[in-house]
C-alpha cells in the first residue's frame, strides 16, 4: 500500500540571525533585512513525509503560500525528494492571517486532492502561533494529531503515532486521511542530494521569469518540463471574502518593542547556604 | 545551521581563482554519462554544479560529521567475535549521509551514477570532510579505489562495482600493507595462485587496512611466485566474505572512527585488476599518487579545525585583565596557523588541478584517442609528459608539506589553549592525536622528500618555476617576486653543491632543499592570488618575508657540507 503526502512548507525571514536592522520604524518586520529560509520545523514535516514514501511507497507534493521568492524552497524540496512543487502566489492574499492562510491552504489541498496525510511544521518561526496546521486541519474537515514523535506504523488506512505532550508521549490511532504536525525531534531531514539538484535547479515558476524574452524562456522551459506550477485564489476555487485583508479578523491593535533589559543581578556564595537560600527564593516566588 | 564550506573564505576564494572552465571543459570532454538524468546544460552549469555540491557537503560536515566526531574519537568501532567489524553508528550515519546526499561517487562518471567532479573539488571536498571528523574522511577519501577501478579494471568489472560505490551500497578498502612491507611493498609477500580453471584465490595475512572491513577490496599479491621484487606482484579485487577474516582491530592513537584491520585471507577467490605484474608498479603508484593528495586535503582539515579552535579560545579566554589574542606571542601563534593553512592550501589544490589536467588529458589520449585530430594527438601526448613529471614533483611535495603542518597547527593550537588545550575537555588534543598520522601513511615524509627531491634536481622544479617568475607585477609584489627568484638562484647553487658531494650526502640534504623548494613554490602561488585579492597582498608579504631567512638557512645548512649526522653517527648515540 502506497501513501500520498501533502506537505505545507513556508518561507520565512531567518529570526535566529537577528540585527539592528530586523524590525522597521513602524514595529513591522523588515523582510530586506533577514535572510530567507526554509522554516525548520517545516524540514521535519518533509522528513516524515519522504520517510513514509521510502517505506511505502507514494508521492510527495509540496504546498507553499508566498511570494515568487518562495520557490526557493520548493526547488530545496525537490532536491531532497519531493515529487511535485506547487506555489500558491496572489496579490489578493496578502496580508492573510491565520485563519485567512490555513482556508488558502485547505482549498489548495483539497485542489491537489487524493491524499492520505498533510504533514505541516509544528509552527513558523516568524509568528510562532501554531495555528495554521491545525486551522487547516479543521477545515479539511479532517481528523488531526500535532507533535508528531514518530510514526509507529500505518495499516488498513489508520496511522499509528507517538505525539509528544510536553512531559511524556501518547500513543493514538488516526484515520486517514489525517492533518500532521511535526516536531524537530521526530526526525533528521535528510540532505539535499546532489543528483536531483544537478536535476531540477533550473525549474522556474512563471512569475520569476522576467525580461523581454521571458515568453520564450516559458516555452523553453515548458517544453524542458522545468516549469514549477503557480497558482493563484482562481485555481484553488477560493472565496475571496474569505482571503487576505478581508478574511483575516486578527488586526493589530499595536505593536510593543519590548527589550529585555539585564537590570541588577545578585551574587550567590557557592556553598550549602547560599545555594539553599537561593533555592529558597525561587520557591517563594514561584519560578520553581 | 553550520556549513564548512560557506564559512570557509579561503575555499571559496581559490574556487573562484582557479580557471574552472578549463578544467571543467577538460573533465566533460568525451566522459561517458550513460542514460543519466542529470546532465549539466553547459561549462556554466557544470561550474555552478560544482558550487551547489561542495556547499552539500559542507553542510553534511557541519550539521552531521562533526557533531559526531568527539564520540566516535571516544567509542571507536567494534571488532566482533566472528571476527567481522562493526562500525560505530555515528560512522554509519555519516556514510548514509553521504549516500544520501550522492556524494560517494564524487569523481566518478555519470554512466556509473557519479558526479563527474574534477580532483580540484574532490580534494577540498576532502579538506571540508576532514575537518569535521578527520578519522571520517578517511571512509569518504576511500572513493579512491572505486577511481582505480574505474582506471584499470576491465568494462565487466566496472559495470558490476563502480554503480554500488556511487550509491554508497559498498566501501572499499586498499590492501597493500604486510607485516613486513610497509615502505617496502617490493616485499609483499600474499599469494594469488590461479587454478586450472584460471580463477584467482588469495592466501596471506595483510595489516593496518583502513576499512578492511569494507566490501570490496583491491589487493596487492605475488602472482609471480618466482618474482622476487615489484615486478611479481598484482593487483585484485575480492568481496569481504567468510574466506576473509578480520583478525585484529588496532587500537591507535588518532583517527579512532577509521577500523583499521588486520586481515586473513583464506582461499579468497578473486579477480584480476588489469594485466598482471602491473600491479604495483602502475595501479598502486597511481592510486598512492591520489591518496597523497586526499592525505593532504585531510591535513589542511584537521589544521583548520584546530586553528579555527585556537583562534576562538584566544578571543575569548581573559588573562591580565584581557583576552590572550592580545599577547604578541599568543597572536603571532594564531596568525601564523592560519598563514601555513592558507599556504598549504595554495600548494595543494594547485597540485589537485595539475592531476586533473594530467588524468584527464592521459583519459582522452587512452580512452577516447579517436575523437583527437593527430596534432591534438602529438600535443597532448607531449604535455601528458610534462605533467606527469611535474605530479610526480608536485603530489609528494602536498602531502609532506600539508602532513608535516598540521602536525605544528595542531600542536601550537593546544599551546594556545594551555593547560585547557591538554585535556580532554576540548578537541584540540584529539586533532593533535588524528592529525598525527598524516606524516606517515600513504608514504612517510622521508618517503615523500625522496620523491620530491627527483624534481629538484632533474630539472623540473626550474622548468615549471620559469613561467612564474615572468608573471607581471608591480609595486610591493614584484619587489618580493624578485626575493623569490634570489633565492631560486640560491637554491640551485645548493642543490647542485650537495650533488657534488655524493649520494649520502644528496640523501641527508633532501628534505632541507625539499622545505626551500616547496618555501619559493608557495610564495610565486601566494603572489598570483595577490594579484587579485587585497588581503592576500598582506599574506604574501608575510609568508615570503618570514620564509626567506628559512630557504636561506637551509641552503647554508646543506653548504655546510655537514654529514656527521651519518659519519658519527656512532660516535653521537653509540
Amino acid at each position: 500500500m502506497s501513501y500520498h503526502s501533502i506537505v505545507l512548507v513556508k518561507q520565512v525571514p531567518d529570526t535566529s540571525n537577528i540585527t539592528g536592522e530586523a524590525m522597521k520604524e513602524d514595529g513591522t518586520i523588515n523582510r530586506a533585512a533577514l535572510p530567507a529560509i526554509f522554516n525548520p520545523d517545516d524540514l521535519h514535516a518533509l522528513e516524515a513525509a519522504l520517510e513514509i514514501k521510502q517505506k511505502y511507497g507514494g508521492t510527495v507534493t509540496v504546498l507553499t503560500m508566498g511570494l515568487p521568492k518562495a520557490a526557493d524552497i520548493l526547488r530545496e524540496c525537490l532536491y531532497r525528494g519531493a515529487d511535485r512543487a506547487i506555489l500558491i502566489t496572489d496579490r489578493r492574499a496578502a496580508a492573510s492571517d491565520t485563519l485567512a492562510t490555513s482556508y488558502i491552504l485547505a482549498q489548495a489541498v483539497k485542489t491537489v486532492g487524493n491524499y492520505d496525510f498533510v504533514f505541516c511544521g509544528r509552527q513558523a518561526i516568524d509568528g510562532d502561533t501554531a495555528q495554521v496546521g491545525p486551522q487547516c486541519a479543521e477545515k479539511l474537515g479532517v481528523p488531526q494529531v500535532t507533535y508528531l514523535e514518530s510514526i509507529i506504523d500505518i495499516t488498513d488506512g489508520k496511522a499509528t503515532l507517538k505525539r509528544n505532550i510536553g512531559n511524556g508521549w501518547e500513543v493514538v490511532r488516526v484515520k486517514l486521511p489525517a492533518l500532521i504536525t511535526v516536531i524537530e525531534s521526530a526526525n533528521d531531514p535528510r540532505p539535499c542530494a546532489a543528483k536531483k539538484m544537478m536535476k531540477n535547479k533550473h525549474k522556474r515558476v512563471p512569475l520569476e521569469i522576467a525580461g523581454e524574452d521571458a515568453a520564450a524562456k516559458m516555452d523553453l522551459l515548458k517544453q524542458s518540463g522545468d516549469l514549477l506550477e503557480q497558482w493563484n485564489l482562481d485555481d484553488i476555487h477560493a472565496d475571496l471574502d474569505r482571503c487576505g485583508l478581508a478574511g483575516s479578523p486578527t488586526k493589530v491593535f499595536r505593536i510593543q518593542s519590548i527589550v529585555l533589559k539585564k537590570e541588577g543581578y545578585k551574587q550567590v556564595d557557592p556553598n550549602e547556604e547560599g545555594i539553599t537560600g537561593l533555592v529558597h527564593e525561587l520557591i517563594v516566588d514561584k519560578t520553581l | 545551521m553550520p556549513n564548512f564550506f560557506r564559512d570557509n573564505n579561503d575555499i571559496k576564494f581559490l574556487l573562484d581563482y582557479f580557471d574552472l572552465k578549463e578544467i571543467a571543459s577538460l573533465q566533460e570532454r568525451e566522459t561517458p554519462n550513460g542514460g543519466a538524468d542529470y546532465l549539466p546544460r553547459d561549462i556554466d552549469d557544470v561550474i555552478d554544479n560544482y558550487r551547489s555540491i561542495l556547499d552539500i557537503t559542507g553542510s553534511i560536515a557541519g550539521e552531521t560529521i562533526e557533531p559526531h566526531s568527539e564520540k566516535v574519537d571516544q567509542e571507536g568501532n567494534t571488532l566482533n567475535e566472528n571476527q567481522t567489524v562493526s562500525l560505530h553508528p555515528y560512522v554509519q550515519a555519516n556514510l548514509d549521509r553521504l549516500a544520501q546526499a550522492d556524494l560517494m561517487g564524487f569523481t566518478l562518471p555519470r554512466k556509473y551514477g557519479g558526479l563527474n567532479c574534477p580532483i580540484l573539488i574532490y580534494t577540498m571536498a576532502t579538506e571540508i570532510i576532514a575537518r569535521a571528523d578527520c578519522s571520517f574522511m578517511n571512509m569518504f577519501g576511500l572513493q579512491g579505489i572505486a577511481d582505480t577501478i574505474y582506471a584499470f579494471a576491465s568494462d565487466e568489472i566496472r559495470d558490476e562495482y563502480l554503480p554500488k560505490f556511487a550509491s554508497g551500497e559498498v566501501t572499499g578498502a586498499m590492501v597493500l600493507t604486510e607485516p613486513d612491507a610497509g615502505s617496502d611493498l617490493q616485499a609483499v609477500r600474499l599469494l594469488a595462485d590461479q587454478d586450472e580453471n584460471g580463477n584467482w584465490f588469495l592466501n596471506g595475512v595483510k595489516r593496518f587496512i583502513t576499512n578492511g572491513c569494507g566490501e570490496v577490496l583491491l589487493v596487492l599479491a605475488r602472482s609471480e611466485h618466482s618474482i622476487a621484487d615489484g615486478r611479481g606482484l598484482s593487483l585484485f579485487i575480492c568481496d569481504r566474505g567468510p574466506t576473509v577474516k578480520v583478525r585484529h582491530l588496532e587500537s591507535k592513537l588518532g583517527i579512532h572512527g577509521s577500523p583499521t584491520c588486520e586481515l586473513v585471507f583464506n582461499n579468497t577467490p578473486c579477480r584480476l585488476i588489469g594485466e598482471r605484474q602491473r600491479g604495483l608498479i602502475t595501479y598502486v603508484l597511481a592510486l598512492m599518487n591520489g591518496a597523497r593528495l586526499g592525505i593532504a586535503a585531510q591535513s589542511l582539515g584537521v589544521a583548520e579545525a584546530a586553528a579555527r579552535l585556537a583562534r576562538e579560545y584566544a578571543k575569548t579566554r581573559e588573562q591580565f585583565g584581557a583576552p590572550i589574542v592580545q599577547l604578541p606571542p599568543v597572536a603571532e601563534l594564531c596568525a601564523d596557523m592560519q598563514i601555513d593553512i592558507e599556504a598549504a592550501r595554495a600548494l595543494t589544490y594547485e597540485t589537485a588541478r595539475v592531476c586533473d589536467l594530467e588524468n584527464n588529458t592521459n583519459r582522452l589520449l587512452e580512452r577516447n584517442a579517436d575523437a583527437l585530430s593527430d596534432e591534438e594527438k602529438k600535443f597532448m601526448k607531449q604535455r601528458s609528459r610534462t605533467l606527469k613529471k611535474l605530479n610526480a614533483m608536485l603530489t609528494p611535495m602536498s602531502k609532506y608539506f600539508c602532513s608535516e603542518m598540521s602536525i605544528k597547527v595542531a600542536t601550537d593550537a593546544i599551546q594556545v589553549l594551555g593547560g585547557s588545550g591538554y585535556m580532554k575537555d576540548y578537541a584540540a588534543e584529539r586533532y593533535l592525536r588524528d592529525a598525527r598520522i598524516t606524516t606517515i601513511y600513504e608514504g612517510t615524509s622521508q618517503l615523500q622528500v625522496v620523491a620530491a627531491i627527483r624534481g629538484l634536481t632533474s630539472g623540473v622544479f626550474q622548468s615549471y618555476i620559469e613561467d612564474f617568475e615572468k608573471k607581471e607585477y608591480s609595486g610591493e609584489l614584484l619587489a618580493l617576486r624578485d626575493k623569490l627568484k634570489d633565492m631560486r638562484l640560491e637554491l640551485e647553487q645548493t642543490v647542485v653543491f650537495a650533488k657534488n658531494e655524493g649520494s649520502v650526502y644528496m640523501d641527508l640534504s633532501a628534505r632541507k632543499l625539499v622545505d626551500a623548494g616547496i618555501a619559493i613554490l608557495i610564495g610565486h602561488y601566494l603572489l598570483g592570488q595577490a594579484a587579485v585579492n587585497p588581503r592576500k597582498t598582506k599574506v604574501v608579504k608575510y609568508y615570503i618575508e618570514k620564509n626567506i631567512p628559512r630557504i636561506r638557512m637551509n641552503c647554508a645548512v646543506v653548504q655546510s657540507a655537514n654529514s656527521q649526522a651519518v659519519s658519527d653517527y656512532a660516535v653521537f648515540v653509540g
